[in-house]
């Protein structure tokens, strides 16, 4: 094939533009194509579930007693139907006086393990890095850098409620 | 015979197949004599890439990505004869898969082989080397145990350490609020779709430039790379001495990836896939995640680098890395090639590899993990079954020191071994570092009664050796 065969007359100037602007078209098209596709992939991608924040009880009031912690579980607001176990989450649930309560997340402020609570040392101990807070969720020792994040928590007819919220995540 | 030959005739003259493959096959390439071995590494990782698409497809044909209902059914794979030796292939496959590509990395630095026109080979090759490491990590997470589903929540506190965005990548990595039903898929189609489309697509051009610009020869000393005459020389080099690729180059790396694809199916029937740990239900707590090996080495930085300076490790650190990386073949893409010109190579090579090794050893023992499962005290280690050493014990095990400190082998190694405390300190020092703590213990003030207190300290100056003339105590059991 010679370069004539491919690229026509080269003085030919009307052909020029027609075969540039014939480029600019399929490159458009094409461009045009990938975004209307892309724009509706991404935004299902980048849109990420929110759970509504809901009331959920977690046992009645005379079963927690005054000045002690205990692991409570409950559901997610508003479980996908393939969630299976992963709906649940635990918190730490403190009786401070008798209408007051606390209620910690699981998660370390460091990265995220989730804490023990120690009944007799009075202390949640973290197995990841070795974190440690006292029984208000202040840091006593380690690397976390912020006390236990709270989740809101009501006394209502004589049961304790927590307010669902999504996962503590420290910046 | 002659069918076989006619069909074959018919196919290629309407594809021409073997106009192309025939000349790909034999190209020629240097002669690397004794280096020959060291060019096989490359091949291998594609091989071991291989064995993990069959073995990947093999396992998703079964696997179901959903949050509730993936740890089942990777039980009911494990259950089975060969569904046990698959997943113990794909996750040998997978170490193996790390490791080549990093020798292989190490070789093509070592033997300068990223200089001029190489540059992008490395660069792809950067990329693959990164796309395997999220293969790693996600593959771990589709695991989806107890480890596998705390990973996911690690690696969105990880992410929140970005600045402005941090708050929204973590929740984005956990696919909204909570890790949940959405998570799980999300990764799964990061390891079976999106990554693996990556590192075809790097595979191809990585190929493609192995090809177009030649296996590097092996570097020789006073033989620098001149941009201008290189690919001149590289063409007499190849026109004088050069060898056919196939079988002279080839043979090795058939023998050679039939070695380590053996090693992995042998390891896979002997040693078996990783344990299912425990369902990767949130609200069971007494969970310790640790991270598989390939990143034990990062988490014991993360764990040991000093406070302050975490936030920039975990963000920067990987970035920088990937910067000196790509910068590497833009700014030393010429000049000598060989390592013995260019010791420092074998320094930062001999670094490397020493960090990942020591910190991935002092990863797998983990240090600074309290040990919350430690058997208490057993009498012969206390040496009193009542009365105040037996009471501090007792305190010693419920205030969860013996979670940090060891005694006669028993507990954590956080803090300082206190089996010979007695010898160490005076009870007022221990009283004092009870009460005020430090930057690693909690201060005990206000959490200790005063009887708990002297218990404890009579516990822990009981903590001696024993006088030299005392007999051992195996011979006075017998
Ligand atoms: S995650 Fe709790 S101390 Fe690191």
């Amino acid at each position: 094939m010679s370069e004539d065969s491919i690229h026509g007359p080269a003085d030919d100037t009307a052909e020029c533009g027609r075969r540039r602007f014939l480029s600019r078209l399929s490159i458009m098209v094409g461009s045009i194509a990938g975004v209307i596709v892309a724009i509706p992939s991404v935004a299902f991608l980048l849109g990420l579930r929110k759970v509504p924040h809901v009331w959920r009880t977690v046992g009645k009031l005379e079963d927690f007693q005054i000045g002690t912690t205990v692991k409570v579980a409950f559901l997610d607001p508003s479980p996908l139907p393939w969630s299976g176990v992963t709906a649940r989450t635990a918190a730490w649930l403190r009786r401070e006086t008798a209408q007051q309560f606390i209620a910690f997340s699981v998660d370390c402020t460091h990265l995220g393990c989730p804490v023990r609570w120690l009944p007799d040392a009075n202390l949640f101990m973290c197995p990841c890095h070795g974190g440690v807070f006292y029984a208000n969720g202040t840091v006593a020792s380690g690397p976390p850098p912020k006390p236990l994040t709270q989740y809101p928590v009501r006394v209502q007819n004589g049961t304790v409620q927590i307010l669902t919220s999504p996962l503590p995540i420290t910046t | 015979m002659r069918i076989i030959r006619f069909v074959w005739n018919w196919f290629d003259e309407i594809t021409g197949v073997s106009g192309w493959l025939i000349p790909l096959a034999k190209h020629p390439v240097p002669h690397a004599r004794r280096s020959a071995w060291f060019y096989v590494l490359g091949s291998a990782t594609l091989f071991v890439f291989i064995v993990q698409i069959v073995t990947g497809i093999a396992l998703a044909s079964a696997y179901v990505p959903s949050a509730g209902q993936a740890y089942h059914t990777l039980a009911f794979i494990s259950g089975t004869r060969f569904g046990h030796i698959v997943r113990g292939i794909h996750s040998f496959g997978a170490s193996a898969m790390v490791i080549l590509i990093g020798i292989h990395a190490i070789r093509v630095y070592l033997f300068g082989a990223y200089k001029y026109p190489r540059q992008m080979g490395w660069l792809t090759g950067v990329a693959l080397l990164f796309l395997v490491l999220g293969m790693a990590f996600t593959g771990q997470l589709l695991r989806w145990d107890q480890t596998g589903f705390w990973s996911v929540v690690i690696a969105a506190e990880q992410a929140g350490r970005t600045p402005f965005i941090g708050n929204w990548l973590g929740h984005f990595i956990l696919a909204g609020d909570t890790a949940g039903g959405a998570t799980l898929s999300r990764f799964f189609a990061l390891h079976v779709f999106f990554i693996p489309a990556l590192i075809f697509f790097f595979i191809g051009f990585h190929l493609y430039l192995v090809v177009r610009n030649g296996i590097s020869e092996p570097p020789k000393i006073g033989q620098p790379v001149d941009p201008k005459t290189y690919r001149r020389w590289y063409h007499d080099l190849l026109h004088r001495e050069g060898v056919p690729f196939w079988p002279d180059a080839a043979w090795r790396d058939a023998v050679f990836g039939f070695l380590v694809i053996a090693a992995i199916v042998a390891l896979a029937v002997v040693v078996g896939p990783p344990v299912l740990g425990k369902p990767p239900d949130p609200s069971i707590i007494e969970a310790s995640p640790r991270p598989d090996w390939y990143f034990l080495w990062y988490y014991a930085v993360l764990s040991l680098i000093p406070r302050w300076s975490e936030n920039y490790v975990i963000i920067l650190g990987p970035a920088i890395l990937i910067i000196v990386l790509i910068l590497l073949p833009l700014i030393a893409y010429k000049g000598e090639r060989s390592p013995f010109k260019r010791p420092w190579a074998f320094g930062i090579v001999a670094f490397i590899v020493f960090m990942i090794a020591y910190y991935g050893t002092v990863g797998h023992v983990a240090p600074w993990s309290p040990r919350m499962s430690a058997p208490p005290l057993p009498a012969s280690v206390i040496g009193a079954t009542s009365g105040p050493v037996a009471d501090g014990a007792k305190v010693f095990r419920d205030k969860g020191c013996e979670f940090c400190h060891k005694i006669s082998g028993y507990g954590g190694i956080r803090g300082p071994d206190l089996t010979y405390a007695g010898d160490r300190m005076t009870p007022e020092q221990m009283e004092t570092r009870i009460y005020s703590g430090a930057p690693n213990m909690p201060s005990y003030n206000g959490n200790i009664t005063q009887q708990q207190l002297s218990d404890l300290l009579a516990f822990l100056t009981s903590r001696r050796r024993r006088p030299a003339t005392a007999l051992p105590l195996s011979s006075s059991s017998k």
